[in-house]
C-alpha cells in the first residue's frame, strides 16, 4: 500500500495561490510609510528641521552680531532695548548667540556620530563577517574603551589633547566608535549565520560581493537606529566638554560655553543665564524622540 | 566486488554503480568531516566519517537518515561549502579543488543547492527577482541578462514573474518561497542539484506539488538530483537509488525498490517499520528501535548501530562492517556482519 | 557556574591592562611637554636633561610604561604637582565624597524611576505610560549640569532654601551626615545626579515589565485566579535582575562620570578633582584619577556580572 498520493501526471499549475498583498512594499518603503503616519515623530522631526534651518540661516535671522560687545548693555533681562532674550556678561545679544551657538552644537552632535558610524560600521562588519581571531582582536580592543564611562573618556581625551572644536570632534568620534562597532558586529554576526549567505556563496559570490549585496543592506538598519540615538548624546557631551572649557574656545558662541561663563551671573539675571541650557535641552530631546520614532518604524519583524 | 567504505584501498568499478551508463557525474570518495568540540581536547563531532558513493548522470539519488546522521553536513561537503578533512570529490571526471582538476568556483557553476529553511535562504531585503538574478549576475551576466534569466526561470517554477518578481520573501507562502529557492538554484543552469530537506517544512499538499515540479524540471532541464530527507515516503517517491545514513556512515545503499521491499540492514528495517500506517492490521506494538539515540562525538566501537540492534552478536561489538553486496546481480549493499556472505551468512528472516 | 565566574574574572584582566595602557598613553598624546609644569621656561638644556632623567622620561616608552605600572600596582600613583600630597590620598578622599553622592542618588533613582517604570509598564499605551515615557526621555536628554544650575537658581537664588555650592561650612572633613546643617548641602547635587538614572531606570523598568506581562506565564497566573496585585509582584520579581543590573551599572557610571555636576556645585569629589587637574595640568593626579575611576568602573561591571547568576537563575548554567 502506498502511503502517499501518487499523481499520475506532473502538475504544472499550482492550485494554492495566496493572492499577494496589493501594495508591494520593500523594507525601506514600509519604514517611510510608518514614519509618515506617526504624528509625534513627524512633529518633533519638524522641530529638528527648524533648529537646523535656524542654525544654517543664522546670518540672515540673527538680530544682532553675536560678537558685538557693549559695556552698558551687560546682563540685561528679557526685552531690554530690542534684545528679546537679554544680553550676556559682555553685553552681547543672547538671541543671536543662541542661534549661532546652534551651529556649533549641531556640528558637534552630528559629525562625530557620522564618522564614528562609518569607522565603527566598517570595523564591525569586517569583524563580524570574518569572525575568528580577527573579530576577537577587534572586539577586545573596543571593550577596553567600553571600560570607561563615556563622560570620563571624553574628558580624559579632550583634556589630554587640549580644547578646541577640532579636538572636541575627534574626542567624540573616538568615544563613539566602540559602541557603533559593537552594534555593527552583532548585526553582521546574526546575518552571517543565516542560510541566504551560504546560498550566495554557493552561487559563487566572493566575500566582498556578499558583503555588498547581502550584508550591508541588513546591517544598515540597526546601525542607523543606534546612530540616531547617539546624536543627542553627542550634543550633550559636546556641550559638557565646552562647559568644562575643553571644547570650543571663547568668543565663539556655544551653548555649553555660554552656560559656563554665565554661571557667575545667575544672581543677576537668572532667566537669561539658564537660556543656553534650554536650547540644549530642547534640541537633545527632539533628537531623542525622533530617534525613538525611527526605531519604532524600523524595528518591525517582517 | 567488495567496496570498502573506510580505510584501505578502494576498488572502484564504475559500471558496478552505473547500470552500464557513461561515467558518473559525481563521485564521493571517503569523505570525512569532523568538527572539534570546544573545550574538550581531542574530541570531535564526527559528522561525516568516510562516505563514498556515486551519482550517475540523470538519476536521482536519495539520501535518507534521522537527525544527526550527518546528511546536512554531507550536502555542504558536496558543494564544497565545507572543506572535507579527508577524501575527495570528483565531478564530471575531475577532482574538485585539486591541482589539475576542477576549481571550486567552476564546481559552483555546475552544481547548486536548495536549503531546508525556505525563509532563511532568501535575503529579506531583496525582491524575489533580485535574489534569483544574483547567481547569474555573480557568474558573469550583466544585470539585464540576469534579470531576463530570472524571469524565465521564475515562470518555469510556476511563479508569474510580473506578479512575484517584485515581491519580498515575507509576502510569499512557504511553498512559494521554496519554489523561489529552486528557481534561484536553477538560474545558473547547473547540471547537479542538491536538495537538503527541501519539502520538510511544507504542508503535505504543497509538498506534493513541489515534488512534482522537481520531477518536471528534472526532465525538462536534464538535471541530476541528490535528494536528502528524513521522510522515507518522499525519498521513495523521487529516487532511483537510495543511500541510508547512520552516524556519519552509509549503512545501506541500492535501488529504491530493493531498499524498500527487501531492506537488509537492521537499521533500515527499523526505519521502515516505524512508519505509522493506516492499516489496523499493521499496528506496531513494540518499538522497532530501542536504546539511546546516537552521539556523534563518541560513536560506539565496532558497528555503530550495535547498541540498538536487535540482532547484535559478539562480532558486532568489535569489528566495523564494510559495505558489501547483499543481493546477487543487483547493486545493493549493506554494512552488516550478519549479511556478510563471506562469513557464510544468508538472509535473516525479516523482523 | 564556577567556570562562568572564572571566565568572567579572566576576561576582566586584559581589559584592566588595556585600560592602564590607555591611561598611560593619554599623557603622551597631550600637546606640549609633560615637563612644562615642573620646569621654568628658561631652564637650560642641562637642567632639562637632569630633570628628564630624574622623572625617567628619557627611557623608551614601553619601559616607562612598565615602570609606571610597577608603581601603580603597589599603590604609588605619584605626587600631586598642585598640592604635593600623594595622588592616592587625594583620589581616595575625593572618591569618598563622590561615593556619598552616588549612594544617595542611585537608590533615589531606583525608587522614583522604578516605580514610574513599573506603573507605566503595567498600563502600556495609556496616558500614564506616555507621561512616564515622556519624563524618562526628558531625563536622559537634559544636560545635568544645566539642571543643577536651574535648581540652584530656584532653590538658592530665588528662594534661598538650599545652599548653592560646596560641602558645608566645615568642608569635607567636617561633614556630618546626620546634621541638617551639613546634610542640606547634599540635597541639590543628589537630585541633579539622579536625574539621568531616573530616566534610564524608568525606561528599563517599563520595558521589562511590559515585556514580562506579555509572556504566557502571566496568563497562567491570572488563570489561576491571582489578583492583579499579586500578578504584578510576580512580574516585578522576574524583572528585578535586569533592573538591578542597570542600577549597578549606573552606580559605577556615577562614580566615574560625576565631573559635570560636581563642577557646578563645587562638590569636592573625584570629578571635581579631575577638572582641577586638567586646569592645572597636574599630570600625576590626572593619570591617577582616570586610572582609578575607570578601574572602579570595570570592577563594578564585573561585580554586576558576577551577581547576575545569583539573582537570575537562568544564567546559572555556567
Amino acid at each position: 500500500m502506498t502511503d502517499i498520493l501518487t499523481l499520475r501526471e506532473p502538475v504544472a499549475t499550482f492550485t494554492e495561490e495566496t493572492p499577494p498583498a496589493s501594495i508591494v512594499r520593500g523594507y525601506w518603503q514600509s519604514v517611510f510609510y510608518r514614519l509618515r503616519h506617526d504624528p509625534i515623530t513627524l512633529g518633533f522631526g519638524a522641530i529638528v528641521a527648524l533648529i537646523v534651518l535656524a542654525a544654517v540661516a543664522a546670518p540672515l535671522i540673527a538680530p544682532f552680531d553675536p560678537y558685538a560687545q557693549s559695556i552698558i548693555a551687560r546682563l540685561k533681562p528679557f526685552g531690554w532695548r530690542d534684545h528679546l532674550l537679554g544680553t550676556d556678561e559682555l553685553g552681547r545679544d543672547m538671541l543671536s548667540r543662541l542661534i549661532y551657538g546652534g551651529r556649533v552644537s549641531l556640528l558637534m552632535g552630528v559629525v562625530p556620530v557620522v564618522i564614528a558610524a562609518m569607522i565603527g560600521g566598517i570595523l564591525g562588519v569586517v569583524g563580524g563577517f570574518v569572525g575568528g581571531r580577527v573579530n576577537t582582536a577587534i572586539m577586545r580592543t573596543m571593550d577596553v574603551f567600553y571600560a570607561f564611562p563615556s563622560v570620563l573618556l571624553a574628558v580624559a581625551i579632550a583634556g589630554a589633547m587640549g580644547g578646541g572644536i577640532g579636538n572636541g570632534m575627534l574626542t567624540l568620534t573616538l568615544v563613539f566608535v566602540p559602541p557603533m562597532c559593537r552594534v555593527a558586529e552583532t548585526a553582521t554576526t546574526q546575518i552571517r549565520a543565516l542560510d541566504f549567505i551560504e546560498a550566495a556563496r554557493a552561487s559563487g559570490a566572493g566575500t566582498l560581493t556578499i558583503i555588498r549585496y547581502h550584508v550591508l543592506g541588513n546591517v544598515l538598519g540597526p546601525v542607523l537606529i543606534y546612530a540616531s540615538s547617539l546624536v543627542s548624546v553627542s550634543i550633550l557631551l559636546a556641550s559638557g566638554l565646552s562647559f568644562l572649557g575643553l571644547g570650543v574656545r571663547p568668543p565663539i558662541p556655544d551653548w555649553g560655553l555660554m552656560l559656563s561663563t554665565l554661571r557667575q551671573s545667575i544672581y543677576v539675571v537668572p532667566l537669561v543665564c539658564a537660556l543656553p541650557g534650554v536650547a540644549i535641552f530642547i534640541t537633545s530631546i527632539c533628537f531623542n524622540l525622533v530617534s525613538d520614532g525611527l526605531r519604532a518604524a524600523m524595528d518591525v519583524r517582517m | 566486488m567488495d567496496y570498502r567504505s573506510s580505510d584501505g584501498s578502494t576498488i572502484d568499478r564504475h559500471d558496478q554503480y552505473d547500470h552500464g551508463g557513461p561515467a558518473p557525474l559525481l563521485v564521493a570518495r571517503n569523505l570525512r568531516k569532523h568538527f572539534p568540540v570546544k573545550g574538550a581536547r581531542g574530541k570531535a563531532v564526527r559528522a561525516v566519517d568516510g562516505v563514498s558513493f556515486t551519482v550517475a548522470k540523470g538519476e536521482t539519488l536519495g539520501i535518507v537518515g534521522e537527525s544527526g546522521c550527518g546528511k546536512s553536513t554531507l550536502a555542504r561537503l558536496l558543494l564544497h561549502l565545507l572543506v572535507p578533512d579527508a577524501g575527495e570529490l570528483i565531478f564530471g571526471g575531475e577532482a574538485v579543488g585539486a591541482a589539475g582538476g576542477i576549481a571550486v568556483k567552476t564546481l559552483r557553476r555546475q552544481a547548486q543547492m536548495v536549503f531546508q529553511d525556505s525563509a532563511a535562504s532568501l535575503n529579506p531585503r531583496l525582491p524575489v527577482r533580485d535574489s534569483v538574478a544574483f547567481g547569474p549576475f555573480v557568474q558573469g551576466s550583466t544585470k539585464d541578462e540576469a534579470r531576463a534569466i530570472a524571469r524565465d526561470i521564475l515562470s518555469r517554477v510556476g511563479l508569474d514573474p510580473d506578479l512575484f518578481g517584485p515581491r519580498y520573501p515575507h509576502e510569499l507562502s512557504g511553498g512559494q518561497k521554496q519554489r523561489v529557492n529552486i528557481a534561484r538554484a536553477l538560474a545558473v543552469k547547473p547540471r547537479l542539484l542538491i536538495l537538503d530537506e527541501p519539502v520538510s517544512a511544507l504542508d503535505k499538499s504543497v509538498e506534493a506539488q513541489v515534488l512534482n515540479l522537481l520531477r518536471v524540471l528534472k526532465r525538462q532541464l536534464g538535471l541530476t538530483l541528490v535528494f536528502i530527507s528524513h521522510d522515507l515516503n518522499v525519498v521513495r517517491y523521487v529516487s532511483r537509488r537510495v543511500a541510508v545514513m547512520y552516524l556519519g556512515r552509509i549503512v545501506e545503499f541500492g535501488p529504491v525498490k530493493a531498499i524498500f521491499e527487501r531492506p537488509q540492514h537492521p537499521y533500515t528495517q527499523a526505519l521502515l517499520a516505524s512508519r505509522p500506517s493506516m492499516d489496523p492490521a499493521r499496528r506496531i506494538e513494540m518499538p522497532p528501535i530501542t536504546g539511546d539515540p546516537p552521539n556523534p562525538i563518541d560513536p560506539p566501537a565496532g558497528c555503530r548501530f550495535h547498541p540498538r540492534c536487535p540482532f547484535v552478536e559478539a562480532i558486532c561489538e568489535t569489528a566495523d562492517p564494510a559495505l558489501r553486496v547483499v543481493e546477487d546481480g543487483k547493486a545493493h549493499f549493506a554494512a552488516c556482519h550478519l549479511r556478510d556472505r563471506a562469513l557464510g551468512r544468508g538472509r535473516l528472516a525479516d523482523a | 557556574m564556577i567556570r562562568y565566574i572564572l571566565r568572567r574574572i579572566l576576561y576582566a584582566v586584559p581589559i584592566a591592562f588595556g585600560v592602564s595602557i590607555v591611561c598611560f598613553a593619554l599623557v603622551y598624546i597631550a600637546p606640549g611637554d609633560p615637563l612644562e609644569t615642573v620646569l621654568p621656561p628658561d631652564a637650560t638644556a642641562a637642567t632639562i636633561a637632569i630633570v628628564k632623567h630624574a622623572y625617567g622620561f628619557d627611557k623608551p616608552l614601553p619601559v616607562q610604561y612598565l615602570i609606571w605600572l610597577g608603581h601603580v600596582v603597589t599603590g604609588n600613583f605619584g605626587t600631586s604637582i598642585a598640592t604635593g600630597r600623594p595622588v592616592i590620598l587625594e583620589v581616595s578622599d575625593a572618591l569618598a565624597n563622590t561615593a556619598l553622592l552616588a549612594l544617595f542618588a542611585v537608590p533615589l533613582a531606583f525608587v522614583i524611576g522604578g516605580t514610574m517604570g513599573a506603573v507605566a509598564g503595567s498600563f502600556p499605551g495609556r496616558w500614564i505610560d506616555r507621561a512616564v515615557t515622556g519624563i524618562a526621555v526628558a531625563g536622559v536628554s537634559v544636560p545635568n549640569y544645566w539642571l543643577g544650575i536651574v535648581l540652584v537658581i530656584f532653590f538658592s537664588v530665588q528662594y534661598m532654601l538650599l545652599p548653592a555650592t560646596g560641602m558645608g561650612p566645615n568642608g569635607s572633613t567636617g561633614f556630618r551626615l546626620l546634621q541638617w546643617n551639613s546634610a542640606r548641602f547634599l540635597v541639590l547635587p543628589v537630585i541633579t545626579l539622579a536625574m539621568i538614572p531616573i530616566g534610564i531606570l524608568a525606561r528599563t523598568t517599563r520595558a521589562a515589565v511590559a515585556e514580562m506581562r506579555n509572556q504566557d506565564f502571566v496568563q497562567t497566573l491570572r488563570a489561576k485566579g491571582l489578583s492583579e496585585w499579586a500578578v504584578t509582584r510576580h512580574v516585578l520579581k522576574n524583572a528585578l535582575p535586569q533592573i538591578l543590573a542597570v542600577m549597578g551599572l549606573q552606580f559605577g557610571y556615577l562614580l566615574g562620570g560625576s565631573i559635570l555636576v560636581e563642577t557646578v556645585f563645587t562638590w569636592p569629589g573625584s570629578g571635581f578633582l579631575l577638572s582641577k587637574a586638567i586646569i592645572n595640568r597636574d599630570v600625576p593626579v590626572l593619570q591617577g584619577t582616570i586610572l582609578i575611576l575607570s578601574l572602579i568602573f570595570v570592577a563594578t561591571n564585573l561585580v554586576v556580572d558576577l551577581l547576575q547568576p545569583l539573582i537570575d537563575p537562568r544564567i546559572r548554567r555556567g
